[in-house]
């Protein structure tokens, strides 16, 4: 799989975060898919349990939802720096994928701090028009400690 | 058999800051989430004292030599299975100097921990076994020949176990876990906790408050439908719903809990106070997300359980979950998140309870806010030490009710708190 068009892909979907066009977040993933967020340590051991888990599109959509509409927090975005994708493996048309990520936190008062680092270990295939997407996307962070919330998809 | 604690305590309540505000349950004075001597103070006379602390699940050290570091208050701890398969718990600190003895989150020594700073070394019970060059080399050096290793251990607290919890304490007058909460709190965590878990993950969160403030959150049954937009709206609880709340006699634990989808004229209740977390327009586009299952054999649908001073076990439909609180300092605490299942779950089992758990922990749908909502406190009050906050929902007293429109078990954490610091 083309490497450029994988980094087409993930700047995509940074700036969708960063931006604020959540609704375009879950776009960029095939039905059904499985996007997980978790922590190094928690694969390590096998256990399967995230802080956010949707295994199809309109679950991602329910996420963007409920930070719309009903969840309360103090206003922050995000600055993600995404690293290069290296190519795994690739299997009928699906490539695994691992790149590596960096979050800044950006809070209403001005303060500007790493949130997470980590890396996305994805499954990546394109649409019937040859859009590349997500069918899978495990975002695994390096530490396990999550400051006062999490409301912004990583 | 249940114990009142309260008897013998009440001389007139004062503090280091003056009296008690009226000397009520109902009063709570800002300083106690300020006062750098007051923190000491619960370190030494509720973590220290008198109370079982969770440190860990008897699923997270299954195995000989399994163990896990933790803190009681401020002290490290280790806690390691024996091999009789017993538990044991001491002080993660080593005789000698000092140093962590484990520094390690987890894992698995054979028969013996060693310092690594001078490789002293202790069985699975915290006896120091080793010293290294203990007679010196070639005769020069080593320890005095009237070293007594016995008596130099780290400290080593008394361990309990309770459906698979394990609770540890350095006092010896902590009376036994099942007379410590009570038998109506005992029989809503035998309700939950009736067959072996499976750990299924691990998360933290630090959260920029008092550690009091999210104990005090997590006892408040009156805020989670007014608070929590998502709760409300998809009838997971409200206020409305039926339910309740159970105090321990000495006011120290609590379980609330919702029953079924019984709301009653709830709508037009939310609808007259024009709250915020009514919206009927808000609607799940992949309801699978919470597709519960009855799997304790009543129609409690939710229960939120805690155990004086640090201990949260979660029941909210089919997402279980422990949650140990864990000081920092005046304004800083951790809460470490273990999210668990059952060993005897089916693979649709397992596939609910993950997607359950998008309500919970610090991305959860129905718990994010809780996250903010105390740090919101701590920097609300900051000049306002000399002031007081109001705990007056439902009375003055901190009984059981039949209501969650009630601040009763926050008055039974002051009724505790205020015991075990002599206030």
């Amino acid at each position: 799989m083309d490497v450029a068009r994988l980094v087409e892909l993930n700047a995509a979907y940074a700036r969708a975060i960063d931006n604020e066009q959540f609704e375009q977040w879950p776009e960029l993933f095939h039905d059904p898919c499985l996007y997980k967020l978790t922590t190094a340590e928690n694969v390590a051991k096998g256990l399967e349990a995230g802080i956010m888990y949707a295994d199809s599109r309109a679950m991602l959509q329910d996420r963007v939802s409920a930070l719309r509409k009903a969840n309360i927090y103090e206003r922050h975005r995000y600055r993600h720096i995404v690293g290069l994708p290296t190519v795994l493996g690739e299997a009928s048309g699906t490539a695994d994928v691992e790149t590596p990520f960096l979050i800044v936190r950006i809070m209403r008062d001005g303060a500007m701090d790493v949130f997470a680092t980590g890396c996305y270990r994805d499954k990546i295939l394109a649409t019937g028009t040859g859009a590349l997407r997500f069918s899978e996307r495990i975002v695994v962070c390096d530490g396990g400690r999550f400051d006062t919330l999490v409301a912004i998809p990583f | 058999m249940d114990i009142r604690h309260d008897a013998s305590i009440h001389e007139p309540a004062t503090t280091p800051h003056g009296p008690w505000p009226e000397d009520s349950l109902a009063r709570v004075p800002y300083w106690v989430y300020q006062d750098q001597d007051n923190y000491a103070r619960e370190m030494q006379r509720i973590f220290e004292g008198a109370t079982w602390n969770f440190v860990c699940l008897e699923a997270d050290i299954p195995n000989k030599g399994d163990y896990r570091t933790n803190s009681v208050g401020g002290m490290p701890v280790i806690v390691v299975r024996d091999a009789d398969g017993s538990v044991n718990c001491f002080e993660n600190r080593c005789a000698h100097r000092g140093a962590l003895i484990a520094f390690d989150d987890a894992g698995n020594v054979q028969n013996n921990f060693k310092c690594i700073y001078h490789a002293w070394s202790y069985d699975l019970a915290g006896n120091l076994k080793g010293i290294a060059f203990e007679r010196g080399i070639n005769g020069t050096g080593g320890m005095s020949k009237d070293f007594n290793r016995q008596t130099h251990s780290p400290r080593k607290l008394r361990t309990t176990t309770l459906c698979g919890l394990v609770f540890v304490t350095l006092s010896p007058d902590t009376p036994p876990i099942e007379d410590y909460l009570g038998s109506d709190i005992l029989g809503r965590v035998r309700r939950v906790l009736n067959r072996p878990i499976r750990i299924m993950g691990r998360f933290s969160q630090p959260l920029p408050n008092n550690w009091k403030l999210y104990v005090e959150n997590v006892k408040d049954t009156y805020h989670a439908s007014l608070l929590h937009l998502f709760f409300a709206t998809f009838r997971i609880t409200r206020l409305t719903q039926a339910g309740g709340v159970l105090v321990s006699p000495d006011g120290a634990h609590h379980a609330s809990y919702t029953i079924g989808n019984t709301d009653v004229a709830g709508t037009e209740a939310f609808r007259e106070k024009d709250l915020r977390t009514e919206r009927d327009d808000y609607k799940l586009a992949d309801p699978s997300l919470l597709d519960p299952v009855v799997e304790f054999g009543d129609d409690i649908q939710l229960q939120i359980l805690s155990i004086f001073p640090g201990l949260i076990l979660q029941q909210i439909h089919n997402c279980l979950a422990v949650r140990q609180v864990v000081p920092k300092g005046i304004d800083r605490m951790e809460l470490l998140w273990t999210y668990f299942g059952f060993a005897d779950d089916t693979p649709e089992m397992n596939k609910r309870r993950l997607k359950q758990q998008n309500l919970v922990g610090p991305a959860g749908f129905v718990s994010m806010e809780d996250g903010c909502v105390g740090g919101f406190v701590q920097r609300g009050i900051a000049s306002a030490g000399d002031k007081i906050s109001v705990v007056e929902m439902g009375g003055r007293g901190a009984e059981s009710q039949a209501t969650r429109a009630t601040e009763s078990s926050v008055r039974g954490f002051w009724k505790a708190y205020r015991r075990y610091m002599g206030f």
